[in-house]
């Protein structure tokens, strides 16, 4: 099983999590953004953390333009699985794949620290190694992740079950303390925290191996 | 002639704006207390090849739509110069 992960200038966790999808069983290709097509026969997308464009305009804002981002979001209207993280979330919602804003921190400050989440569904190809309501603590290192929706989009997002992490203790402001969400096909799942960051317990956690596992797991039997 | 056109990019209201709010602190620090709000916002300038200032409106609030503004919490506002 394959797996992609695009690279753009200033992206800083796209080798962690080649090897988070390494360790996981996946075979991870590292795609430059300037290309125009992923290679045949990937299963599953990663845009990675780091800070694409330094931040220009707004965070992941240049990057969700960038001519990778065309074949990535083909990808996902085909049903094909997408992880973002960190910065990876915030190209996701600026290429309009997911829905509402990611926003400086209401606190103004960057925050990198563990951060305590409680899984909000097992319901998706990225969560189904967890229990709805089940605490895991994955690294959280931002300055633009107060997440922010109008009302309606809110409530769509709880009534269809898509918010996939709630922070237990929100450090940045976050609506309804939304730490990832997910697409209307649960298929495309963007995030703060860095599940790829507590995969190995010299990481101080292994909380983040289980969502790698259970996307390795369904992409096998799909 | 070349066009300028200058692009107003503000938070929506309603949208907090917590740099805004940490400019009014400042101000309140300095002395300033009369301050009852602050929005920050940005201001873009572009210089276009297009003479038609109608032309340059339309394709401009193409830009704004496509990549100047996140008009899921921006608005913006455009001057053709």
């Amino acid at each position: 099983m394959r797996a992609a992960v695009i690279v753009f200038p200033g992206s800083n966790c796209d080798r962690d999590l080649a090897v988070a999808f390494r360790a996981a069983g996946m075979d991870p290709v590292m795609v430059w953004h300037k290309d125009t097509s992923l290679p045949a026969g990937v299963d599953v997308v990663g845009l990675p953390g780091g800070f694409s464009y330094g931040d220009y305009l707004r965070c992941g804002a240049i990057a969700a333009r960038s001519p990778i981002c065309a074949a990535v979001a083909d990808h996902a209207h085909r049903g094909g699985a997408v992880i973002g993280i960190c910065n990876g979330f915030q190209v996701l919602v600026e290429a309009g794949l997911l829905p509402g804003a990611l926003m400086r921190n209401a606190g103004l400050k960057f925050i990198c620290k563990p951060a305590a989440l409680t899984v909000g569904t097992a319901d998706s190809p990225f969560t189904a190694g967890y229990a709805a309501g089940q605490t895991v603590t994955f690294p959280i290192a931002h300055h633009d992740g107060n997440y922010t929706a109008d009302a309606d989009t809110l409530a769509r997002l709880a009534a269809e079950d898509r918010v996939a992490f709630r922070y237990r203790d929100n450090p940045n402001g976050s609506a309804g303390d939304i730490a990832g969400i997910l697409s209307e096909n649960r298929r495309v799942l963007g995030l703060m925290p860095h599940p790829e960051r507590a995969m190995d317990p010299v990481q101080g956690g292994t909380d983040g191996a289980a969502l790698f596992a259970a996307l390795a797991g369904a992409l096998t039997d799909a | 002639m070349t066009m300028k056109a200058v692009v107003h990019v503000m938070l929506k209201p309603g949208v907090l704006d917590p740099q805004g709010e940490a400019v009014r602190h400042a101000l309140g620090a300095l002395g300033f207390g009369g301050v009852a709000a602050v929005r920050q916002g940005k201001v873009i300038e572009l210089e276009l090849a297009e003479t038609d200032a109608a032309a340059a409106e339309a394709e401009v609030k193409q830009m704004c739509d496509k990549l100047l503004a996140n008009t899921v919490i921006e608005s913006y506002r455009i001057e053709i110069a």
